[in-house]
């Protein structure tokens, strides 16, 4: 059993919460993640961690209510206990001194993005932010990201706060500024990640992306995970989560991630949530 | 007086019934039956049988017991050296282990080994096992990976031996394949929760969300426990690598079965975890797994349930009695087919597939006649699911995670036959040193590791 030892709303069905897990805190680092079962009934399902305190053993994780399970998870508080809770899972970030790196995160996928941010600082990288979101109450963590960017910029689909347009119109103002960029990090809907990585490629950078596949054992035993990358079948929860972002067929994962939705519209229904 | 030729039937529920229900299939013997099926055997004195029997049961010993109708004691003979007779009563292939060395084969069906152990383990669970006396702590501690039948086997012994012993699991639940592959309608996992009772209640502790390599490293294990038993499995699913197996409507064999068995998917919405089943399934590869793969798709609804195998019924690895019960229940087979390729519509869904006809030619290296393809002879059937059942390989996470480990050609860790690896104080068995295998070599496997454990930090300061 794992407590719920702290918890926030960031934004409209956006919540953070901190939960007690000393051994996976032990051994957490940017880019890993976890996955949880609610209870005896619940699915296992997949969260990013956004953050970790090795000290406090405890382990932030960040959700956007889409369906059944996290949706579920949205309505426990401070004091509960989240039945399983393991981790922590995938191969971490590749952090290391690339030079000048772009740090790319589109809605609740800026939450995994900011271990990696203050990570890839860490590590002595000259690091710029893109945060991208559709209105302004939707985006998370500005001011911690901001905290550890050299420079940082905000686009929202409706122009009501920074750039109007998307986080790759100020990916091409960025590169065209600057000349060289060593490394871009982009995290969030497989969508955005597909047209990074179509701006990146005209450019030739290297492109890292985060997959979020569906997924079950999250120890490479049902293959459920598996995403296509350069043409080779790979399991994002044992290969991944990151990938080499101009090898990633991105429409098949796309395809892949709606396999259960009529299913899940179905368990949404069941418990009164509006998709 | 001379014996009867032929088992005593098991009763079983109806196919047309069954294909409708998750109920397990055969309802066992009664006590009757039992008893008569027992006076079967010739109580030979050289007890060929027990050849057959990785975990060294007194086979005729505790089918005497039977005949003379004292259950009890049969069920310690059993216990006294299998901690999971339920289970391997169940899932065991008997053809090829016990059973095919009865000397009765030689005019007749062999003595029904395997529904005898089943019918002693069903009696005394029924009645309440008998758990051993605790023998004094030996203050040894040893770390069993998995809690697949070769950890649980392995640990249970280790407790028998007086060892403080705990099972690191990566899963929510124990039991490994027993409670994510193998299906309800064959081993109802209730059944399985009581046997791991029973492995609890020799004083072993087990502990779930582990995952050894990351959540804890082996390393780590080291520094607390005197020994480190690893029983992963051979959890890692083969692909066909065709084009179209990532299309929406393949699934891994391991992915429909755990969704369905662990997660319980078939009582979707009651629990959360989906599964989506079309109308048209076909299932490829013809073992165990794909024999479970083919049954449950009939039980959640599917028309037609095919399984293409690109060999013939003779080659086929399932056991006899799982073939027989897809055949009952409708399964259609279509043998010496290879598949070429899975097609799908605009949006990525399945809908065909493509194969090719094959012939037996020339025996290969396993001295099975290879199938060779027939020019010409491609074929396209409608489908609208696919399972992938032509085997595992061993997990990668342990052996990939240690230095200095040896590993066979396979991504298998290499023991010798008591269960050592090439480091000392680190023993293995089960799927993850022989590859996907079965329930009852992974329990001998961890049985011959607990002695080979026990002597292991007996000699050690
Ligand atoms: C669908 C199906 C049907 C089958 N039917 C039969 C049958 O009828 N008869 C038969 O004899 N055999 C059958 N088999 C084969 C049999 O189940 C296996 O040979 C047997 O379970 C192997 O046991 P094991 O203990 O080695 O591994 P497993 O049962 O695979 O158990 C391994 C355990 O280790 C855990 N684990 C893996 N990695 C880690 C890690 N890093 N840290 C912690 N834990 C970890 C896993 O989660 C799992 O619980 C079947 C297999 C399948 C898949
Ligand atoms: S989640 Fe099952 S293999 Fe990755």
């Amino acid at each position: 059993m794992y407590k719920i030892i702290e918890k926030k709303v960031l934004s409209e069905n956006v919540k953070q919460m901190t939960i007690q897990a000393p051994l996976v805190a032990g051994k957490a680092q940017p880019g890993q993640f976890i996955i949880l079962r609610i209870d005896e009934k619940g699915e296992r399902i997949p969260l990013t961690i956004a953050d970790f305190d090795r000290k406090s053993g405890t382990i932030t994780i960040i959700f956007l209510e889409v369906g059944k399970t996290t949706q579920q998870l949205g309505t426990l508080n401070v004091g509960d206990v989240i039945e399983n809770f393991v981790g922590p899972l995938g191969m971490p970030s590749e952090v290391k001194k690339y030079g000048t790196v772009v740090c790319i995160g589109g809605g609740v996928g800026i939450a995994p993005l900011y271990p990696v941010v203050k990570a890839l600082r860490e590590a002595g990288n000259y690091v710029i932010s893109i945060l991208g979101a559709k209105t302004q109450n939707l985006l998370i963590l500005e001011k911690e990201i901001q905290l550890y960017s050299n420079e940082f910029y905000i686009t929202t689909d409706d122009g009501s706060k920074g750039q109007k347009g998307f986080v790759s119109d100020v990916l091409k103002q960025v590169i065209d500024k600057k000349g060289t960029i060593n490394m871009v990090m982009a995290i969030g809907p497989i969508i955005m990640m597909k047209v990074v990585s179509d701006v990146t490629r005209k450019y030739n950078i290297k492109t890292l992306v985060s997959l979020n596949p569906i997924m079950i054992d999250g120890t490479g035993m049902c293959g459920g995970c598996r995403v296509s990358v350069d043409g080779k079948t790979k399991f994002a929860c044992v290969d991944g989560p990151e990938f080499d972002g101009l090898k990633v067929d991105y429409d098949n994962l796309m395809l892949r991630n709606r396999r259960f939705v009529h299913e899940e519209g179905a368990a949404c229904k069941l418990v009164g949530v509006v998709q | 007086m001379s014996v009867r030729k032929t088992k005593y039937e098991m009763p079983e529920q109806d196919p047309k019934e069954r294909i409708h229900n998750f109920k397990e299939v055969p309802y066992g013997y009664s006590k009757e039956t039992a008893i008569e099926e027992a006076k079967r055997c010739l109580q030979c004195k050289n007890k060929p049988c027990m050849k057959g029997c990785p975990v060294e049961i007194d086979i005729p010993g505790f089918i005497s017991c039977i005949a003379s109708g004292d259950f009890e004691k049969a069920a310690e003979v059993i216990k006294a050296k299998n901690n999971l007779p339920a289970v391997s009563g169940r899932v065991c292939p008997y053809e090829s282990q016990c059973e095919g060395e009865c000397t009765i084969k030689k005019i007749g069906e062999p003595v029904g080994i395997g529904r005898l152990e089943r019918f002693i383990a069903d009696y005394e669970r029924v009645k309440g096992a008998k758990i051993p006396q605790k023998v004094t702590s030996s203050e040894k501690k040893v770390a069993v990976v998995g809690a697949g039948p070769a950890g649980l086997t392995c640990a249970g012994d280790l407790a028998k031996m007086g060892h403080t012993v705990t099972v690191f699991e990566a899963l929510h639940g124990p039991g490994g394949v027993l409670m994510y592959g193998i299906p309800e309608f064959r081993l109802p996992k209730k059944i399985v929760n009581a046997e791991v009772d029973y492995i609890k209640k020799l004083g072993v502790d087990i502990r779930y969300d582990m995952v050894i390599g990351k959540t804890i490293t082996v390393e780590e294990l080291f520094k607390e426990y005197d020994a480190v038993f690893v029983g992963t499995g051979a959890g890692l699913p083969n692909w066909l690598n065709i084009p179209g197996e990532n299309l929406d409507g393949v699934y891994s064999a391991n992915e429909f079965l755990t969704r369905i068995n662990l997660m319980r998917a078939y009582e979707f919405p009651t629990y959360d975890t989906p599964i989506k089943m079309g109308k048209i399934v076909a299932t490829f590869g013809a073992g165990n797994v794909a024999m479970d793969c083919a049954r449950t798709a009939l039980r959640l609804g599917a028309e037609k349930s095919y399984i293409l195998y690109r060999r013939t019924e003779a080659e086929m690895p399932a056991r006899i009695e799982e073939i027989h019960h897809a055949k009952q229940e409708g399964v259609e087979f279509k043998l010496l087919t290879n598949p070429l390729r899975f097609i799908g519509d605009v949006q990525g869904h399945l809908v065909e597939v493509e194969y090719q006809k094959m012939q037996l030619g020339e025996p290969d290296d396993s001295g099975r006649r290879r199938p060779v393809p027939i020019p010409g002879s491609e074929e396209k059937i409608h489908i609208d699911t696919a399972l992938i059942a032509i085997g595992q390989s061993p997990n990668p996470l342990i052996p990939k995670s240690m230095k200095g480990l040896t590993l066979g050609k396979h991504g298998n860790i290499v023991t010798d036959d008591d269960g050592k690896t090439s480091i000392p104080g680190l023993f293995a068995g089960g799927d993850i040193a022989t590859g996907a295998a079965t329930v009852i070599l992974a329990m001998g496997a961890g049985k011959r590791a607990a002695r080979t454990i026990d002597a292991y930090v007996k000699a050690k300061k």
